[in-house]
């Protein structure tokens, strides 16, 4: 797409998503533009029920559109079947959860691997991968260890490392700060920062301000529509 | 090619991960798929042990045996009244053995109460004479060291003997009777055979293990009797038997002069109905065990789909978060597919061991010691009983497999994912 720039990493047009539970109909989203480009750091925030999570649901590949055109990476995704969508998850969105969300019974680095089993990624390049991301976000010492054994913002930490195993386009947290203590979440977001400067795209969820104003740019969301979509720096 | 491989290669990687942390549950699954197969080969096998006892005992005294018994005519024919006795004799077995190569017949007389003497021992017992052929189809088979009597022995009238298992006891007790003289009505008859043992439920004057059989021209020399008690006609197959009745029927109204339609002359006991119907009664007596083996099976495996319905409801979370990860839906399902399948394989396995070993332990239990056994048979295991049970197993622990697994694909990640 020539007029999205070659660098758009999100391009979202005219995006609705309507939930139809039988009795009553819920708009949920009514028409979100959304451009991301590589390398920008991007938060939503909204008031609960605004339309956020649906929204990351959407640019995660969780879910599909009821209307309108999505690009990840480049790529129509607004149309495919479930198991390319999960061939897209795999290789071009890298997720962070507030609940961790990490397989309790197998270890960090297993559960670090995860994504690569689905890649195919073979087995020694897999063990490879691992061990660097885990050294990357400081666990190198914790890797045989199960989430149980770890504190909060190890398992964050963790999470974050699987987030990045397959290398995707963009990392998509949802209030990675919002199950921590302030000590824990703040190094989260030190991590975080240190992703971006690393060059890494990613769209953080939160209605934590602090989070927020450490990205590079604000998109609120409020009743389904976009109300604000700001450089960071104009967050009061 | 390389997309299936991989495929295999992740749903065995998940299959390991979820095998190794459920030992507990895995065990307990299991064992009830075993129990069930246990329970479906041991009832088949008694079933089987049964029926082939129990075809055994029946047919202890021959298969595809007609017994004719000669009565009167009871139609007029050929300006003779009804009412005279038809009474085939020793001389017309030979010729009509010679009408009718395929089928064996044989004649048979009978003295109920002959006087049996050896040593000091006097008893009374049954004397049938007859011819020959009479001895394979009859199943009398000697024990070893001896024989039943053959042509020459009827040809020449020797005085030989071939002696019931019980009724030898009685005359010789603990002595070997092959080789002895016993008295016969005061005459000398060397005893040539005595029969097997064998457990016999339906005969016509009396078990064989209490007769003494003679030569049926023997017979005629010592008590100048030439008249049949009874004709018997053995064929090779049961079909065979219908037409060789007729046959029989045909040839003795041209020797006696009656109506060959004539039902009554000859009072007919054709054993192969009585086969037939016993088979059919044992084929529905199968059924009725295979059809309780398996429901018994089906719980097990009801169990089975039961714990792994409750796995995918305690795992929706973990299922979600390796949908997130970008697992395929058939990398969810395999596993579980995978895991139902092996639990059924190796339950189903254990309780095959199991079964074979109860069988065979049972086999080995002296049989002339229960008296029970001598009825109910040995519980034997057979090649369709187990293909049965394979494929009995097999689907259901498919359906095991498959049926929770598709509620683990039907899992929305968007909705497991958020945190509460």
């Amino acid at each position: 797409m020539a007029d999205a720039g070659t660098d758009a990493i999100i391009e979202m047009r005219e995006i609705r998503k309507v939930y139809d539970t039988g009795k009553i109909k819920v708009e949920a989203l009514k028409g979100i533009d959304l451009t991301v480009a590589r390398g920008e750091f991007v938060a939503i925030v909204g008031p609960s029920g605004s339309g956020k999570s649906t929204l990351m649901n959407l640019i995660g590949c969780l879910d599909t559109p009821s209307g309108g055109r999505y690009r990840l990476g480049g790529e129509d995704v607004s149309k495919l079947d479930r198991d390319a969508l999960a061939d897209v998850r795999n290789r071009r969105v890298g997720f962070v959860f507030q609940g961790f969300n990490l397989l309790p019974q197998i270890s960090a680095f297993e559960n670090v691997e995860m994504p690569l089993v689905f890649g195919g990624v073979s087995v020694g390049e897999r063990r490879e991968r691992v061990r660097v991301l885990l050294e990357k976000v400081g666990l190198g010492d914790r890797m045989e260890h199960k989430p149980t054994e770890l504190s909060g913002g190890q398992m964050q930490r963790v999470a974050i490392a699987r987030a990045l195993a397959m290398g995707p386009d963009v990392v998509l947290a949802d209030e990675p700060t919002g199950n921590l203590d302030t000590s824990a979440g703040g190094d989260i977001m030190q991590l975080f920062a240190e992703l971006w400067q690393q060059g890494k795209t990613l769209v953080v969820i939160t209605h934590d301000m602090t989070l927020a104003r450490r990205a590079s740019r604000v998109v609120e969301v409020r009743d389904g529509r976009i109300i604000r979509d700001v450089a960071s720096e104009e967050v009061a | 090619m390389s997309a299936g491989r991989r495929d295999i290669g992740v749903v065995l990687h998940l299959f390991m991960g979820s095998a190794r942390l459920q030992k507990k549950r895995a065990f307990l699954t299991i064992a009830s798929i075993a129990w069930g197969t246990v329970t479906i080969l041991l009832l088949l096998a008694f079933g089987e042990g049964l029926k082939r006892q129990f075809a055994r005992n029946e047919r202890a005294m021959g298969e595809n045996l007609a017994i004719c018994w000669p009565g009167e005519s009871s139609k007029i024919w050929k300006g003779l009244p009804e009412g005279r006795p038809i009474q085939p004799r020793i001389d017309d077995i030979p010729t009509l053995q010679a009408r009718m190569p395929d089928v064996k017949v044989w004649g048979e007389m009978t003295s109920s109460r002959a006087l049996l003497q050896y040593a000091r021992k006097a008893v009374n017992g049954r004397l049938i004479g007859t011819n020959y052929v009479y001895g394979d189809p009859r199943k009398h088979y000697p024990k070893p060291g001896g024989r039943f009597f053959g042509p020459q022995d009827e040809e020449q009238k020797r005085r030989v003997a071939f002696m019931g298992s019980e009724i030898a006891e009685d005359v010789f007790g603990k002595e070997e009777p092959v080789g002895r003289t016993v008295l016969i009505n005061g005459s000398p008859f060397t005893v040539i055979g005595v029969m097997q043992k064998k457990t016999q439920t339906s005969t016509y004057g009396g078990p064989d293990k209490n007769h003494v059989v003679i030569p049926i021209s023997t017979f005629r020399a010592l008590f100048g009797r030439d008249r049949l008690n009874v004709v018997v006609l053995h064929t090779e197959t049961e079909d065979e038997m219908d037409g060789a009745i007729e046959r029989m029927k045909q040839y003795f109204a041209g020797r006696y002069s009656f109506d060959p339609k004539d039902e009554r002359v000859f009072g007919i006991w054709n054993t192969v109905k009585g086969q037939r119907i016993s088979g059919k009664i044992f084929l529905g007596m199968e059924m009725f065990f295979g059809i309780i083996g398996a429901l018994t099976l089906i719980i097990g495996c009801v169990g089975v789909a039961n714990i792994m319905y409750a796995v995918v409801k305690e795992r929706t979370r973990e299922i979600g978060v390796k949908m997130a990860l970008g697992a395929r839906r058939g990398w969810i399902t395999g596993p579980f597919i995978l895991e139902g399948l092996s639990y059924t394989l190796v339950g189903g396995l254990a309780g095959a061991v199991i079964a074979i070993v109860i069988v065979t332990v049972l086999g080995a239990l002296p049989q002339d010691k229960m008296k029970v056994l001598e009825f109910m048979g040995q519980p034997t295991l057979s090649w369709p009983i187990g293909a049965a049970t394979v494929a009995i197993l097999g689907t259901a622990g498919l359906l095991a497999g498959y049926f929770p697994a598709r509620r683990a694909a039907a899992i929305d990640p968007a909705a497991t994912l958020r945190y509460e």
